[in-house]
């Protein structure tokens, strides 16, 4: 079993679709309790990976599957070829973990068109998977684009009133830079065949090894990188984001914030870095100017907004603005803080719609102006929104706190000091506007009359939130869990990246960085 | 001359034009069955088409790996012709399935349109097979002629009878340019086979400068590229393709211009490969031309049918990319391209064959509002349709798309590619809009009229199947295109 554990992990929620199609169409409840029940099953198939020891003590693929695909002699080969390490494993477990927790969401939100909602959810559900364990670019490619159909539907069928604009904006804003993509891909292919080094389709560990001159390594990581980019999202291409956020249901906007956000930054950490170390000092000031300003500018525009989940969905550029500035950091603390944030902005951000959810389900609106008082209605309500508002203001004891202080150091020992300098205001705008937020709907007096009917969390609504505060602490309170098995992937991941080539001057860093990250776990 | 029909005469190879000839015996036969039916009685016909082609199909597939050459050199009947000959069967039978209860529903339930459809395979198989212009040019003229009828076989309909005249006009025009072109590159060369000029200038290379031999190979090039609607001689498409029954629309796209794209491939990369520089050059320029007015003319359309023709121009476009790399990749990609093309477009069709009402005046984007919640199957494979147009994976149209820029690439024609996903990237729009209007937006009709029947559902099915596929699995259709090229 252990042998097809990542493909039997991706393809069935695929099974389940096959499955949901022939169920009733009117019973609601029966689609989604099979539903959940398929994405319990594959959390649970994809639950001995984050007990395997094997990642505490090897940096490379585990689990590795492969089979030829398309082999069409000396014009292009494509293999099956899938397996997951330290960076993809916390990836491919928050997606299977909070797979469950959207479909529990959709309880009582999503009454139109159940079967194909969930439909969607599972298809989604596969091709992120699929893309995070993908070691072939083209079939990386062919999930990375399988995720854009259901979320499509998702946003444009199930979204608010605007969904029309944001699902073809998204649509539209993603294709473009995933077809860039392409073209990188292609050529990345050609140049290693020409250059004899091709053994092994398009396998990115061979490609990892390629020597290509920097010319190419230049215009390549900018299709990348800009593919990447649009998805994570970087300012100034981000402006998709906020409308899909808003417009999509809660389950949607879950999945975009937990998952979908990370295939970008995913994407820089997995090719568009290590494939082309040579380009990375070119661009590695302008991404992370463009973190920096992500990062006050998402924070500013999310202070200004009156409705709750824009609100949200702007502190999601601030707080990608993080986990990019660690990643560009290369070296073993921002990389890890940029890892690790990557897991906490899911949960977070991820429970935080859901908190925007609940409200929405009871009143209909998501103005901060609409509420007032809510604290005294809805005690659990308030305590778990409190906790996530923590966690996502980053507060020493949660998981945000170890993501943005290792992020924000690994940066402040690299050459992007001054940068690091500079986002560190955004950790202060963050407890501004979230506190703010919390503030306003939260605490006073009931000044609506519509609120004073407000019903506190009901059970299914507690047990959706209780995993995700259990990793908020957990992360928060001992990563290492995480973090040992991320090290070994890091390491290797930062020395294709030709670490070294950047950080002359930090030679020592590495082994300081492994100390420095367990020291800063040691006092929390 | 008279050296030449005792050459050819002498060089009888029925082998080389068996699957042309079983076709056209069985369209004279079912010709003549159709003449002793009942008035208004064409199922029995549509069924002795089908088999027919059937049959023309296995007859096609023993001249796999089996190349026949004839009549004096006059036709070849290789991997190359094989492929494409089953690209238009395949094309004939998507069609011939998807018309009968649409004659009937437009009140023209005429048999003689069925065979008309089996000639046109036979032309399109004499243009992929010919390895000389006239039967090249045969092969156009018995394609054409059938065409222009079934262009204009509604003739009550005033549509139908524009886009009929307005095909005939503009095809005899462009007919008589590739004739001239056919003249010029005689009088230059002394041979109208695509061998002996290319011979002709590797022996003599100045003649690839001569006034009157570029001339006639432009002359030559504006007649396919009129059947292939490329721009800028795609004028005719939109109305032609709109006004033309439905099925036959969805012919015209994938059948036809298969053999039209056979026929150039073997003319450009064989006969004028003395120009090779040039002519990349020249078809650099005109597949960005085709595909960006294509795409950009398809943003602004209401009407399905004629949205779906501009599509088509643009996938011209992309498939041009493929010649424009001169190399197997590129050869064997629009073989692919074709091949998938034809499931991709056929299907789309024959969903709205099946959506429209008598006259089709519901098939804009605002006649399929809500279709996905009244017929959701049809939604479904509409959608997939949709999808593979828009070249998404895991459909074929991705594939087919990746191995066409993959060519182009592989050439180092890299801008050419990064304009040809641009282009890709402007088409997203307008088949966005279609799904749009289908998911998106509340159902204004009930669709009651749809009624699936089986012939339909069978094409559709068959669409559907080739898409997914091929679009998971293409490595042995892949595989079967490389060994076609030449």
């Amino acid at each position: 079993m252990a042998d097809y554990l990542l493909s039997m992990m991706t393809f069935f929620p695929l099974l389940g679709i096959l499955i949901l199609l022939f169920l009733p169409r009117d019973n609601g409840g029966l689609l989604k309790g099979f539903t959940l029940a398929v994405s319990l099953v594959t959390f649970a198939i994809s639950l001995p990976l984050a007990f395997d020891n094997v990642f505490t003590t090897s940096g490379g693929m585990h689990y590795r599957e492969f089979s030829e695909w398309i082999n069409i002699g000396n014009f292009f080969q494509m293999n099956y070829n899938i397996g997951v390490d330290g960076i993809s494993l916390w990836l491919v477990m928050l997606t299977t973990f909070i797979t469950p927790i959207t479909v529990l969401s959709t309880w009582n939100a999503v009454d139109k068109n159940i079967k194909g909602f969930m439909a969607m959810l599972l298809l989604l559900e596969t091709g992120m998977l699929g893309a995070f364990i993908s070691l072939d670019l083209f079939l990386f490619y062919i999930f990375w684009e399988l995720m854009l159909i259901p979320m499509y539907f998702l946003i444009g069928i199930w979204g608010g009133k605007n969904r029309i604009y944001a699902a073809v904006k998204f649509f539209i804003y993603t294709a473009v830079g995933s077809l860039l993509m392409l073209v990188a891909i292609i050529f990345v292919y050609y140049f290693a065949q020409q250059s004899g080094a091709l053994t092994n389709g398009f396998g990115i560990q061979e490609l990892y090894k390629l020597d290509l001159p920097y010319n190419a390594q230049f215009w390549l990581f900018l299709a990348f990188g800009f593919s990447f980019a649009i998805k994570v999202p970087m300012f100034p291409l981000h402006t998709w984001l906020p409308d899909a956020h808003t417009e999509a249901p809660t389950a949607g906007s879950v999945i975009l914030a937990a998952v979908l956000l990370k295939m970008g930054t995913y994407g820089y950490v997995r090719f568009a870095m290590p494939m082309f170390p040579d380009a990375l000092p070119t661009f590695i000031p302008f991404l992370a100017f463009l973190s920096v300003v992500g990062i006050i500018y998402g924070s500013l525009v999310a202070m200004m907004q009156d409705d709750i989940k824009k609100l949200v969905a702007y502190s999601s550029v601030a707080h990608l603005g993080f986990v990019m500035l660690g990643v560009f950091a290369l070296n073993l603390q921002g990389l890890a803080g940029g890892m690790i944030q990557m897991i906490n902005h899911g949960i977070s951000t991820g429970a935080l719609f859901l908190i925007v959810g609940f409200l929405y389900e009871r009143r209909h609106t998501r103005l901060i102006t609409e509420f007032g008082g809510v604290a005294t209605k809805m005690p659990i309500f308030a305590t778990m929104f409190m906790i996530v508002t923590f966690s996502s203001i980053g507060l020493p004891g949660t998981n945000g706190f170890v993501g943005e202080f290792l992020a924000l150091m690994g940066a402040f020992q690299s050459s992007l000091r001054w940068y690091a300098v500079f986002a560190t205001s955004g950790v202060i705008l963050a407890a501004v506007y979230m506190l703010w937020v919390y503030q306003r709907v939260m605490f006073g007096k009931v000044t609506n009359p519509e609120n004073e009917k407000l019903k506190d969390l009901s059970v299914r609504e507690i047990v959706i939130m209780l995993p995700l505060l259990l990793f908020i602490f957990w992360i928060g309170v001992a990563p290492n869990t995480f973090f040992s098995k991320m090290n070994p992937a890091m390491e290797l991941m930062l020395e294709r990246m030709g670490a070294d080539k950047v950080a002359v001057v930090e030679m020592h860093q590495p082994a300081a960085a492994g100390h420095a990250s367990g020291h800063a776990t040691d006092h929390k | 001359m008279e050296n030449l029909v005792q050459e050819a005469i002498q060089n009888v190879n029925l082998q080389a034009i068996m699957p042309s000839l079983v076709l056209c015996v069985f369209g004279m036969a079912i010709l003549m069955v159709s003449v002793f039916s009942k008035r208004g009685s064409t199922t029995h016909v549509a069924w002795l088409s089908i088999a027919a082609l059937v049959v023309t199909g296995f007859v096609t597939l023993t001249g796999w790996n089996n190349p026949q050459a004839g009549f004096a050199g006059s036709v070849l009947f290789d991997n190359f012709a094989t492929f494409f000959s089953m690209i238009c069967i395949i094309a004939a039978g998507l069609t011939i399935l998807m018309s009968d209860d649409y004659l009937k529903r437009e009140g023209f339930p005429v048999s003689e349109y069925y065979p008309l459809i089996l000639f046109t395979t036979a032309g399109a198989m004499w243009m992929a097979s010919g390895t000389d212009l006239m039967t090249i040019f045969l092969g156009l003229e018995v394609l054409s002629v059938s065409l222009y009828v079934l262009a204009g076989f509604f003739r009550n309909q005033t549509r139908s009878n524009e886009a009929g005249l307005k095909y005939f006009f503009l095809g005899a025009f462009s007919t008589g340019f590739l004739l001239y072109g056919v003249a010029l590159l005689y009088g230059v060369t002394g041979t109208t086979k695509v061998e002996g000029i290319a011979a002709y200038v590797s022996a003599n290379p100045a003649a690839a400068m001569n006034t009157m031999f570029i001339a006639g190979g432009a002359l030559l090039l504006i007649g396919f590229l009129f059947k292939v609607a490329a721009a800028p001689f795609h004028m005719w498409t939109p109305d032609v393709y709109q006004g033309a029954p439905t099925p036959i629309t969805a012919f015209m796209s994938a059948g036809p211009k298969a053999a039209a794209f056979a026929a150039l491939m073997r003319v450009t990369i064989i006969g004028l490969d003395g120009l090779q520089s040039e002519l990349t050059t020249l078809f650099w320029i005109l597949a960005v031309l085709t595909m960006t007015v294509g795409n950009f003319i398809a943003l602004s359309q209401k009407d399905l049918k004629r949205m779906l023709a501009y599509s088509s121009i643009s996938h011209a476009g992309y498939a041009l990319v493929g010649i424009v790399a001169w190399n197997q990749i590129g050869l064997s990609a629009i073989m692919f391209y074709m091949l998938v093309y034809t499931f991709m477009n056929m299907g789309a069709f024959a969903v709205l064959v099946l959506i429209g009402k008598q006259g089709e005046d519901n098939l804009t984007l605002d006649g399929v509002a809500g279709l996905g919640y009244k017929k959701p199957i049809l939604g479904i494979v509409l959608s997939i349709f949709l999808f593979s147009l828009m070249g998404l994976p895991p459909t074929a149209g991705f594939t087919a798309k990746f191995y066409i820029f993959a060519g182009a690439i592989e050439a180092g024609y890299i801008w050419l590619a990064v304009l040809g996903v641009l282009n890709s990237a402007v088409s997203l729009y307008y088949y966005l809009r279609v799904m749009v209007q289908m998911y998106f937006k509340d159902p204004e009709e009930d669709f009651a009229w749809v009624t699936i029947n089986t012939p339909v559902a069978i094409s559709i099915a068959i669409s559907v199947v080739g898409v997914l596929y091929l679009g998971i699995f293409p490595n042995s259709l892949m595989n079967l295109a490389k060994l076609a090229g030449f």
